[in-house]
């Protein structure tokens, strides 16, 4: 009877009949890679894969240390995505080149757990070259594994910034050209020549000796962030035989013979622990910090009944950077709030540099307040003649300008509005600091439309102001711009000789 | 007790309120003082300020936070948000709860300062890759921008996705009074976090599904938590619907000028209304639809080309005719240009 003896035999009877696993393995890997789709009983590494042989030492390492249950494993894009099949620790996969980031927002969060970035040369010399510097550079109480293997693995054999001159890739197929991609990147020489690192090394998987030191690294980075010292980096050469086209054994061989002579093997840095001394914030409730308890002023009740004769009063200061426009807006703005108004204040924002103009828009208003962008101001306060020559014509019929000179320019079209020269910056002069011109302005101002009450300025100046001296001249200053209105003659809507214009 | 308040710094300070302990950011005008609130205040809280290397890098850090269980946020504007929407992208592939903040500038490119909200396509349809959603709400004062900052961390929460705070140069840069009450913050548990603990070991957070049928499954959870999001989070104001016949509708800054623009026309006897939309996203869809019933035309106001005036399209669906005014470069509409628009242009049709 012809027997059919080609036995069809199915991978998963063979893994239901039961695989088991000949030789001992860390505890901190899974018994079985459950995350994996199949073939749950073995790694997707290729074989002679030097990831296998790192991922050994790390998982060795951090169950002779006791650390799994603390450790956080960040695991890259590139062949080692898939490290959390693998390591029985809490996982976090990141970006491409990310990870050093990523593990100091864990680091950050957890400072007292074991935060691994294990990266690719990819992911972590190309991409994610600036995350790595400024990682190492802050000192981030991390441990960085750095695979380097020359190559783009998981992608399939591109160029890497540590693949070796000559070196061909299937995007550098004529071999690298140091005139066209430069040269590989000496990650643990650039780190080591970093302030905060406390321990770089580069160890190599070219044969049993070096794993032996590789093993000693790996520890020694570990035991380094277990004992909160700083910073710790060991690159990995390692062997990629897949897409070296070689068999394990010669790629080890390639690993010893070409890319150590290229990345010299070395103890680049082995800091001892050295206190560092930071200022030290002192710690507030958090009220406090953020000013939610009762602050020192003025309670409203206190304050003489104010009727405000409006329902919306709008105020625009305008005036050199520096002439305190905005200081100005936000005095009269918290001077309405504590009157009891709803309040806005808009600036002008722009970029830090000189000789730039400023202004700022205060509305007062009985209700809610819709716009606080103003068209026309019912007050106009120029502080210099470029704000005059540019706002006066937008305020309201009626409205008021305050103008820091003592006469209008001689060219100066009337405007619809009143406008009063006071020469708030002299007159500031005389009292001490030509700075208070903003609040001889103030005093003017609240003096001339009783939009508000100057007894609340004095209140808000109170708490803006610490020192004594400074602020007996603010007070001099609102005075004197309450006595420059009391004493100022009204003469009609004509521009006068004297400078005045009504 | 009320404070005045520059907006910017009211975001830190409903963020702190909300139990954040964690800001990583990059500075950018006009988002700047988000950082500077954040660097002074945190550290005196025991909480963690980090300027980073980048926008990039910032909302990495973000990640590693959240996968760590924190309550934690960045912030920044148009260009910087260009570069985080790769790790927006994996927050939400990986569904991280976390809060970034948006002080949209004027675009593209360099563009300017000056406010504009021309990042409404970037955020509310989302800039990264994949199929996911951002929540975006939308302040329009500066008690908003602490309130919806709250807001923000819980939605973040509830839905395990990164959640947005879009507001402008203005509104970031404006002070109002801000009114705050201190609570303990009623932070949510984590289980799923990776906390470097027993408990958490076997937790893993990731974005990568190699099987079709796994990533498909993983979208289609996400696509779920999105469809309950537009069913119970969409959040608007109204102002003078009840009887309006125009309907302007805009957010943030520009619905401040739109009601003052209300305020004008009804003075001479326009019935007009406004609709805000509060959330972005979800869009309040329904809302509009319902407010749009009444009217005989609409009005979308924005500081950009007409970014949201496609999703008024979508929800209005043509019943109604759908106007657009908008300005970009960093100009903000006055009130009465949005006025005389209405009167010229709208109402010359209706």
């Amino acid at each position: 009877m012809p027997t059919d003896t080609k036995v069809d035999v199915k991978e998963s009877d063979i893994l239901a009949a039961g695989y088991q696993v000949s030789h001992s393995k860390s505890p901190v890997f899974y018994d079985k890679y459950e995350r994996k789709d199949e073939l749950q009983h073995q790694t997707h590494y290729c074989p002679g894969c030097g990831h296998g042989i790192a991922h050994k030492l790390i998982a060795e390492a951090l169950g002779d240390l006791g650390l799994q249950d603390k450790t956080i494993f960040v695991s890259p894009v590139g062949c080692s995505v898939f490290a959390y099949y693998y390591f029985d620790v809490g996982n976090v996969q990141m970006a491409h080149g990310r990870a050093p980031a990523g593990a100091t927002g864990i680091k950050r969060a957890c400072p007292d757990k074991i935060v691994i970035s294990y990266q690719g040369d990819g992911d972590l010399a190309a991409i994610g070259t600036a995350e790595i510097i400024h990682a190492a550079n802050r000192g981030e109480k991390i441990t960085v594994f750095f695979v380097n293997n020359a190559i783009y693995g998981m992608t399939g054999g591109q160029m890497a910034p540590t693949t070796l001159v000559g070196q061909k890739s299937t995007t550098s197929p004529f071999g690298r050209r140091s005139s066209n991609e430069g040269f590989p990147l000496h990650m643990a020489e650039l780190i080591s020549t970093l302030e905060a690192p406390v321990y770089v090394e580069r160890v190599a998987l070219s044969d049993n000796k070096n794993v032996m030191k590789a093993r000693k690294a790996v520890r020694r980075a570990l035991e380094i962030q277990r004992d909160g010292i700083g910073f710790s980096f060991v690159e990995i050469l390692s062997p990629c035989p897949t897409i070296w086209a070689k068999d394990p054994i010669e790629a080890r061989k390639w690993v010893a013979e070409t890319m150590v002579p290229n990345f010299p093997l070395n103890v680049f840095k082995d800091k001892k622990h050295e206190p560092v001394e930071n200022a030290v914030v002192p710690q507030r409730p958090v009220p406090e910090v953020l000013e939610i308890a009762a602050r020192e002023s003025t309670p409203i009740a206190e304050l003489p009944k104010h009727v405000h004769h409006f329902k919306e009063f709008e105020i625009k200061i305008a005036g050199f950077g520096g002439q305190g426009v905005l200081l100005l807006g936000q005095l009269l703005t918290e001077m309405g709030m504590r009157e009891g108004l709803e309040v806005s204040w808009l600036p002008s924002y722009g970029p830090e540099m000189r000789s730039g103009s400023a202004h700022c828009h205060v509305c007062l208003s009985k209700d809610r307040i819709g716009s606080p962008l103003i068209s026309h101001p019912d007050v106009l306060v120029a502080l210099n003649e470029v704000s005059l020559r540019k706002f006066a014509s937008q305020v309201a019929p009626g409205g008021l300008v305050l103008y820091n000179r003592d006469r209008l320019p001689a060219d100066f079209p009337l405007p619809q509005a009143r406008i009063i020269c006071l020469p708030a910056s002299e007159i500031a002069d005389k009292l001490g600091s030509t700075k208070a011109a903003n609040i001889v302005m103030l005093g003017a101002l609240l003096e001339e439309t009783e939009c508000l009450l100057a007894a609340t300025a004095e209140g808000v100046l109170k708490t803006k102001i610490k020192r004594v001296a400074m602020m007996e001249v603010n007070r001099k200053a609102l005075a004197a711009g309450r006595e420059f209105i009391d004493n100022y003659v009204r003469v009609g809507a004509v521009s006068q000789p004297d400078g005045f214009a009504y | 007790m009320r404070q005045l308040c520059k907006g910017n710094v009211a975001i830190v300070k409903g963020a702190i309120l909300a139990g954040c302990r964690a800001y990583y950011g990059y500075p950018i005008t006009p988002a700047s003082e988000i950082a500077e609130a954040a660097a002074l205040y945190l550290p005196q809280i025991g909480g963690t300020f980090l300027q980073a290397e980048s926008e990039v890098a910032a909302i990495n850090m973000v990640y590693g936070a959240a996968a760590a269980g924190a309550r934690v946020m960045t912030a920044s504007s148009g260009p910087g948000l260009s570069l985080m929407q790769e790790g927006l992208s994996y927050c939400a592939g990986s569904e991280l709860p976390c809060v970034i903040v948006d002080i949209n500038r004027g675009g593209p490119g360099l563009g300017n300062i000056a406010p504009e909200q021309s990042d409404y396509f970037a955020l509310v349809k989302g800039g990264g890759h994949g199929c996911y959603r951002n929540l975006v709400l939308a302040p329009a004062s500066v008690q908003e921008m602490a309130d919806l900052t709250m807001l923000a961390f819980d939605l973040a929460d509830k839905y395990r996705n990164p959640a947005i705070v879009m507001a402008d140069g203005f509104i970031g840069q404006m002070m109002e009074p801000l009114e705050l009450e201190y609570r303990e913050p009623q932070i949510p548990e984590r289980p799923w976090a990776v906390k470097g603990t027993a408990e958490t070991r076997k937790n893993l957070i990731n974005s990568i599904y190699l099987e079709p049928d796994a990533l498909e499954a993983h979208i289609r959870k996400l696509e779920a938590k999105y469809i309950r999001a537009s069913q119970i989070e969409p959040r608007h104001e109204t102002f003078e619907t009840d009887d309006a016949e125009v309907l302007l509708v805009g957010y943030g800054i520009t619905s401040r000028v739109l009601r003052s623009a209300v305020e004008m026309a009804r003075r001479e006897g326009l019935k007009a209304g406004l609709f805000r939309p509060i959330t972005l996203w979800p869009f309040p869809k329904q809302a509009l639809a319902d407010a749009a019933k009444k009217v005989q035309k609409i009005l979308v106001v924005e500081l950009s080309n007409g970014q949201m005036l496609e999703d008024v399209r979508l929800t209005v669906n043509g019943k109604v005719p759908v106007e657009f005014y908008g300005r970009t470069g960093g100009n903000v509409p006055s009130v009465e240009e949005v006025h005389s628009h209405v009167m010229q242009r709208v109402m010359a049709l209706v």
